[in-house]
């Protein structure tokens, strides 16, 4: 049924559905995890790497974690090709706003350009959408922190902790269960290693980007991504305490009875 | 946005750039900062060449609730300007839920005033007061060569010749509202004394805050 209405992104189906941009959404579930945290001082941020391999050269610069200004970052999701367009945009937009204003431009805003860049591909001319999720970091004066989510649709929406890409449901069941409010950014980045150890087929420092965006009391921001070593510290940390609780939830299970 | 004006073949900008601008200096706009307040007052005239059109102008524009704008020059450019940026500023406010700090403002107002200084200037000069609740009360100078600076007090025409003279010697920072508008008193009766254009009347408000109030001419 849906073959008929799913060529054209400019098409509604009879149920009143895009098809092409739900298979855009289709083409990010399968890409790899990123997981971001809202802390009371900061916000953490984690995206998986492309599999690395002997002969592969490393980047000069993160593949997944951009800073688009002083006070914001984001992490992609999905096809790096289409997220580098869009990041442009991104960084245009927010020296186009402080060139204007003198003040450096509200996450949310800058966000909300971004993703009506995405929109216009979802409507007009024709072309496919582009096929990138994208977790915004940023802080203002006006909302502190903020983490926003947003799809290729164009919509967006703001989270207190949220998983995308590959097993990103499992992911968001652990942050339900385990994410507080209250947490401080060395709380939440041992949170995003679990999360992404579950999300994860194999989870080591040099498969992810682990970043964290925090204000210093003079009101200069800070990018930080963290350095494999001390990934790699935290990482044998998390998994020791995972081992422990899993070790743990065995012993409680009740043996059966033959 | 504005449509370009006609070029002439010689390559100069349609409106005049000189000439009218002049009609400026005899106008008078001031402003004055106190202990959590921003006063901007301009005088009431309209006028052009030795014709006084009207003495009840209102010269000082409500840009929102925070911020105040005393504008002289020519009035296609000081009412059309003003009014300009009262309605980007309501445009911004309502699509961002946000509302523009005075600096940003003052920031906007100056690109604006730069965007066109090449094409056709506006020929207004204007004085910026707003009031923002984590810095206090700020003013901003601006003329028609898109100039802007944070200033403490500032006059705009030829008055300042003597405004500015009072106001170095007697401004003091934190003053109350009581010792501002005194200050401001001195300042018109030395207007009303020495120059040359009768300027009976005057338009005072003040920002706080509270917001915005018109208050009475001091007597």
């Amino acid at each position: 049924m849906a073959r008929r209405y799913d060529g054209n992104v400019t098409t509604f189906s009879p149920e009143g559905r895009l098809h092409q941009v739900e298979y855009a959404v289709e083409a990010i579930n399968k890409a790899g995890t990123a997981v971001g945290l809202l802390a009371t001082d900061g916000v953490v941020m984690a995206g998986e790497k492309q599999k690395v391999t002997k002969l592969l050269e490393p980047p000069k610069s993160s593949e997944k974690i951009y800073k688009l200004d002083d006070h914001a970052a984001a992490v992609v999701a999905g096809l790096t090709a289409d997220a580098n367009i869009l990041i442009n945009e991104a960084r245009v937009a927010a020296q186009r706003y402080k060139y204007q204003y003198g003040e450096p431009i509200p996450v949310e805003q800058l966000v909300e350009k971004v993703c009506n860049h995405k929109q216009l591909y979802t409507q007009y001319g024709g072309q496919r959408p582009f096929g990138v999720k994208f977790l915004f970091a940023g802080y203002d004066a006006h909302f502190g922190y903020q983490l926003y989510l947003s799809d290729p649709s164009g919509n967006y929406s703001g989270w207190k902790a949220t998983c995308l890409g590959q097993n990103a449901n499992s992911g968001q069941s652990i942050l339900k269960s385990d994410y507080e409010a209250t947490m401080d950014t060395e709380a939440c980045v041992k949170l995003a290693l679990k999360v992404c150890n579950k999300t994860m087929e194999s989870l080591s420092a040099e498969s992810i980007d682990l970043f964290c965006l925090k204000r210093k009391d003079d009101g200069t921001m800070v990018h930080t991504i963290y350095p494999q070593e001390t990934v790699a510290k935290m990482l044998e940390e998390v998994k020791a305490e995972q081992e422990a609780a899993d070790a743990e939830k065995e012993a409680k299970a009740v043996p059966m009875s033959s | 946005r504005r449509a370009a004006p006609r070029r002439r073949a010689t390559g100069r900008p349609a409106r005049p750039v000189r000439g009218a601008v002049h009609s400026a200096e005899m106008e008078c706009t001031l402003g004055i900062i106190g202990d959590g307040y921003t006063l901007i007052a301009a005088d009431r005239n309209a006028a052009r060449s030795i014709v006084c059109f009207k003495k009840d102008e209102d010269k000082v524009a409500v840009l929102d609730s925070s911020k105040l704008m005393g504008s002289s020059g020519s009035q296609a450019d000081t009412v059309c300007f003003t009014e300009y940026v009262q309605k980007n500023m309501a445009l911004y406010e309502i699509t961002n839920g946000l509302k523009l700090s005075t600096p940003a403002a003052a920031s906007f107002i100056r690109n604006e005033l730069a965007r066109a200084l090449r094409k056709g200037p506006y020929q207004t000069n204007l004085l910026l007061g707003g009031y923002d609740g984590a810095d206090g009360a700020s003013l901003y100078y601006l003329d028609y060569m898109a100039s802007s600076n944070k200033v403490n007090y500032g006059c705009h025409g030829y008055c300042s010749n003597f405004v500015l003279s009072i106001m170095d010697r007697e401004w003091t920072p934190g003053m109350t509202e009581a010792q501002g508008l005194d200050l401001l008193k001195k300042c018109i009766d030395e207007i009303q004394v020495r120059f040359l254009a009768h300027m009976p009347l005057f338009s005072v408000k003040i920002v706080d805050k509270d917001g915005v109030r018109v208050l009475e001419q001091p007597k």
